[in-house]
């Protein structure tokens, strides 16, 4: 795997660490996976059951975030080492477009 | 080096700027293309200056005018401040990280093509039916309005030379995260660095906005849309929203690399430590973050209501605190230390007070309430002057005097340079300083002309008069260049003999791979320390070895000419011109044509062997200084 690369050429260094290691991430991921699985059946539930729509709308879009977290950490490993700079840089782009998405919100079009 | 001393014909020297990738050669090519916008801006000013000198005056038409003051802004800002400013990233970024080139040498040529294309695409407007007259801002309403080809010239223009900016912007923040040399840790880089780090992470973010808004105005005006007309169910206020969003992080683009430039000036005649390294990191971070927050407060008179005002304000006001934290730790600086008044020198010096008196300002226009009374007047004029030209001109100007050396090996006079110095410092303040109060008396902005008798005259009359001796501080400056460079006496490693970083180690210029063997840094102003261990050399981290180069390319000549062709196809379907269309497409082809090619064909570059590199030796090249 990417993230575990060593510069050594012998093909068993660390083996058994490497080993555990990679079935550690997969248990996440496949626990990951039920869950967003989950999250995308609770979400057609909260609609079909007719909830108010101040309570779906925040709801879902909750739920999204959590994904879009999930996605980002347990898939794509944004948390393991050599991943810093990237993610100082997807948060401060997000930090600014929601600034944005703020004030046009709040005070364009309210 | 042989192949240097051989006299070039002048057609092959040409064709080695048109062609070339080396980060050090498309710094020169920044600095000359973005000298001329820089003259041309400047002469636009003149003629603004002319104009207001006297009541009543005809020199030019009032339409003629808001061309003037609008390609001067425009000019000014996007063709002249930031293209220099990336030229001196690019000069010297690279070499104080202890890198041979930038991460994309490709893209680097590619972001300075396209800036020329776009910036030359603008002032063609000159001779092709008249320039754009909104305005530098352009609001929305005001341009779409404007008849003529002006304002497409203006939209179809920035729109060009803006995704080279944001190209050259990516580039950096590659170079500096994995290029630096071993040992160069973040808080070992040097100010300048940190700052073009911190520029590129806004120009970034702060790009994409006017793309944006860029488009749908060139689709307003161009294909039939409506975003912005009112009439039509659109919203013009959202232009002046995108606008700032860029606008304002964009007045930090030009000023941290200026406050870059002035650290190390600083430190270097100062012969000390930068006080506070680490505040000033902090402080430059900080600077950059809020520089997004604050954007509304170009437009407190829009009517946003109480509420938002307040917020605005009172983030506009925080951004004094970092600013603040700079000053202090300048004045610390140079506190104590052993100063040397070379130009560059008395540039940072005189930057200090001029600075400080933009940002009061700056922190009066903040307080909503009050700038109900400075909005639109002469008071924002002299605001914005004194934090651009006494902070980001000055920077410009000290920097070149201070990285002369390094870029073309010769020394600009140090007599010649006092006098540009004096010329300019004086006419700057006598130019902005008056304009303070024309505000306050109540004379707008952008207008062409005024009435005798209501107390205006004598302030525009000395306004003009600074202004023409700003022109002639400038007028020295291009002949210090010339007659240093008729002179060429070339200079040694380190001409300042007090060079503290990676850059003063390695020959001026430097030779086309930089560091023959990457150099180990052990601390912050790595080469002081050296030299304070009594070595005249970088410590290597790595054998000598063979040392990987790209190849030059075509390429990104062509692709910016392409999209150069396609804007003159979009702009002219306005007008039903048979011919339009199938330039617009013709020119997508070439630059898309182009790309293909470029991705295609493989291109390895090429590798100078070591042995090459030892038969250097005696002379002194790379880390062996
Ligand atoms: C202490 C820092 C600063 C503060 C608090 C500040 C505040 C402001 C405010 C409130 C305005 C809008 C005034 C109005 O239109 O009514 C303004 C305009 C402006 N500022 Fe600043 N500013 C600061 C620093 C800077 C710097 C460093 C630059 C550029 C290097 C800059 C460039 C400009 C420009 C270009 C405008 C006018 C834009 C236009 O309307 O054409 N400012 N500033
Ligand atoms: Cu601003």
């Amino acid at each position: 795997m990417v993230n575990n690369q060593s510069n050594s050429n012998n093909p068993r260094l660390n083996y058994d660490f490497r080993r555990k290691k990679n079935a550690e991430g997969m248990r996440i991921q496949v626990a990951t996976f039920t869950l967003m699985i989950f999250f995308t059946v609770v979400s057609f539930v909260a609609v079909a059951a007719d909830f108010s729509k101040w309570f779906v709308i925040p709801f879902i879009l909750l739920l999204a975030v959590v994904q879009v977290g999930f996605q980002l950490y347990y898939f794509m490993h944004m948390s393991e080492k050599g991943h810093e700079a990237p993610s100082l840089f997807m948060w401060s782009g997000i930090t600014v477009a929601f600034v944005t998405v703020l004030a046009f919100m709040t005070i364009i079009w309210w | 080096m042989s192949t240097i001393a051989q006299k070039r014909g002048f057609a092959s020297t040409i064709w080695d700027y048109l062609t070339t990738v080396d980060h050090k050669k498309i710094a020169i090519l920044y600095l000359i293309a973005g000298g001329i916008f820089f003259l041309m801006g400047g002469i636009e000013a003149m003629m603004i200056r002319a104009q207001l000198a006297v009541p009543n005056n005809d020199f030019v038409s009032a339409g003629l005018y808001n061309e003037l003051l609008t390609m001067h802004g425009t000019t000014m800002i996007f063709l002249a401040a930031m293209p220099l400013l990336l030229g001196f990233m690019n000069a010297v970024m690279p070499l104080q990280i202890g890198a041979r080139d930038v991460a994309f040498p490709f893209v680097n040529a590619l972001g300075f093509w396209l800036f020329f294309f776009g910036g030359l695409f603008l002032n063609l407007s000159w001779f092709l039916g008249g320039a754009p007259d909104a305005g530098w801002t352009s609001y929305a309403s005001l341009s779409l309005a404007s008849e003529g080809h002006g304002i497409d010239f203006y939209a179809l223009g920035l729109q060009i030379s803006g995704f080279g900016t944001l190209m050259g912007g990516i580039n950096f923040l590659v170079t500096i995260i994995n290029m630096r040399a071993p040992g160069m840790t973040y808080m070992r880089m040097p100010l300048f660095t940190w700052t073009t780090f911190v520029a590129s992470a806004l120009i970034l973010f702060a790009f994409p906005p006017l793309t944006a808004s860029i488009f749908m105005l060139s689709f307003d005006r161009m294909f039939g849309a409506n975003f912005f007309n009112v009439a039509a169910g659109g919203n013009t206020i959202i232009w002046e929203h995108f606008f700032w969003i860029f606008g304002h992080p964009e007045v930090y683009i030009l000023i941290l690399p200026a406050f870059g430039i002035f650290s190390e000036i600083f430190s270097t005649f100062s012969r000390k430590r930068l006080f506070g390294y680490s505040s000033m990191v902090f402080a430059t971070v900080l600077i950059g973050f809020l520089g997004f927050m604050v954007w509304a407060h170009h437009m407190f008179t829009v009517g946003l209501g109480p509420v938002a005002n307040a917020i605005f304000a009172v983030a506009t006001m925080a951004i004094a605190v970092p600013t603040g934290i700079k000053i202090f730790n300048w004045l610390l600086t140079i506190w104590g230390g052993s100063i040397k008044f070379t130009v560059p020198m008395l540039y940072a010096v005189a930057f200090i007070p001029s600075f400080v008196a933009g940002g009061v300002t700056g922190i009066m226009q903040a307080v909503a309430p009050a700038d109900y009374q400075y909005h639109d007047t002469y008071f924002i004029v002299a605001h914005f002057h004194y934090v651009i030209v006494g902070g980001v001109v000055f920077a410009l100007l000290a920097g070149v005097h201070f990285y002369w050396p390094k870029m073309f090996g010769t020394m600009l006079s140090e007599k010649i340079g006092k006098f540009t110095f004096v010329f300019f410092f004086i006419g700057f303040h006598l130019t902005f300083f008056i304009q303070h109060f024309l505000g306050l008396m109540g004379m707008p902005r952008r207008v062409w002309t005024f009435l005798p008798g209501q107390g205006l005259d004598a302030g525009n009359l000395i306004s003009s008069i600074g202004a023409a001796f700003m022109a002639i501080g400038v007028i020295l400056l291009l002949l210090n260049v010339v007659i240093t460079s008729v002179k060429n006496e070339r200079v040694g490693n380190d001409p300042w003999e007090d060079g503290r970083t990676l850059e003063w180690a390695i020959p001026s210029p430097p030779p086309f791979y930089n560091f023959k063997q990457l150099p180990l840094v052990r601390g912050l102003d790595a080469y002081w320390l050296e030299k304070m261990e009594g070595k005249t050399t970088l410590t290597p981290a790595e054998p000598i070895g063979d040392i990987h180069m790209p190849n030059g390319s075509f390429t990104p000549f062509v692709i910016s000419l392409g999209l150069f062709i396609a804007a003159f196809g979009a702009m002219y379907h306005v007008d039903d011109k048979a011919w339009a269309i199938p330039v617009l497409i013709g020119g997508l082809a070439i630059t898309f044509g182009a790309m293909a090619y470029r991705s295609i064909k493989d291109d390895h570059g090429f590798h100078i062997h070591k042995e090459d590199l030892m038969d250097d030796d005696n002379e002194d090249k790379g880390v062996k200084a």
